[in-house]
């Protein structure tokens, strides 16, 4: 079984990377993208079941609750 | 007195930590191994900068779950001192020891020089030698620095005088040119609703002796001797 974790900042923290990102694309003429923001994927594998672990996975481990924010894609 | 200073994987400042103790304030001191499980008998834990288990993930996200931060937590439940610089800090908060979390610097630079800091309260066991509003001249040497909390957070923490140190000019002004990382309000250390636990970014490790360019990191760590002595 595949879990795909997505960690985000959450909309209200500052994200200089997403921002650096975002303001280098002027240059490739690419003007209508508004905003990027950055964030990290994680690809996890479990034995079929328990959904649990990837739960805590994401929310203990992968996540920091002050800052960032996670969704779970079950595929 | 004893003084510890913790090494994880990717410590790279116990040295500096160990060296300001045990020769320039001629206190006893051992190192604790991330791996152990007791805090016993030890007055006073530092957690040194660095780079624990490689910043992977997040800084200071995995130092965390290393055995002994479950000591250092309930040594800081009973009210012992503990003391994180720059990766130290951010495994503090990581760990919830301290409110806040650290993010990339706004520069997105690694900014390593002197900073100034003005000392915001005296009212804790690591500033109790200081004046409020004390200029110390220590240095930073980041790329994760700069200081968040959401704005319920950061309320509750400047009303409780949990702010412990922001980044000035030469002046003693808090202004928008003093801050190197972005941090909210300039914070460069705070302490835990209980005042015991201080974390802050810059290295008072790296300035307390004039040889090193400035002594003034040594008054916190004076201050925390004196803490200690008259407990």
């Amino acid at each position: 079984m595949k879990a795909t974790v997505i960690v985000t900042l959450k909309p209200t923290v500052l994200d200089p990377q997403g921002m650096t990102i975002h303001r280098s694309l002027a240059s490739l003429g690419l003007t209508d993208v508004t905003d990027v923001r950055q964030g990290k994927i994680f690809h996890v594998q479990l034995k079929e079941g328990n959904r649990g672990q990837v739960e805590r996975l994401a929310k203990e481990v992968l996540t920091n609750p002050v800052i960032e924010e996670y969704r779970i894609i079950w595929e | 007195m004893k003084f510890g200073v913790v090494i994880f994987p990717g410590s790279n400042c116990e040295h500096d930590c160990f060296y300001v103790v045990e020769s320039v304030l001629g206190k006893p001191v051992e190192y604790i191994w991330h791996q152990g499980t007791s805090v016993k008998g030890f007055d006073a834990v530092i957690l040194p900068g660095g780079f624990a288990y490689g910043d992977y993930l997040r800084t200071g996200a995995l130092a965390k779950f290393s055995p002994v931060m479950n000591a250092i937590a309930e040594f800081s439940r009973k009210g012992g001192l503990v003391f994180g610089i720059c990766n130290g800090f951010q495994i503090l908060t990581e760990a919830g020891l301290l409110p806040g979390a650290l993010l990339r610097n706004v520069g997105l630079k690694y900014v390593c020089k002197f900073e100034y800091l003005r000392t915001e309260t005296a009212d804790t066991p690591f500033t109790n030698l200081l004046t409020e509003g004390q200029l110390l001249r220590i240095p930073i040497g980041h790329g994760d620095g700069n200081y968040y909390a959401d704005a319920e957070t950061l309320k509750r923490i400047e009303d409780n005088g949990q702010v412990v140190f922001r980044y000035a000019d030469a002046a003693g002004q808090i202004t928008r040119d003093a801050n190197p990382n972005g941090s909210l309000n300039n914070i460069a250390g705070v302490v835990n609703e209980k005042r015991n636990v201080l974390g802050m970014m810059p290295h008072p490790d790296r300035s307390s002796e004039e040889i090193l360019g400035s002594a003034d990191g040594k008054l916190i760590f004076e201050s925390m001797v004196n803490a200690l002595v008259t407990k």
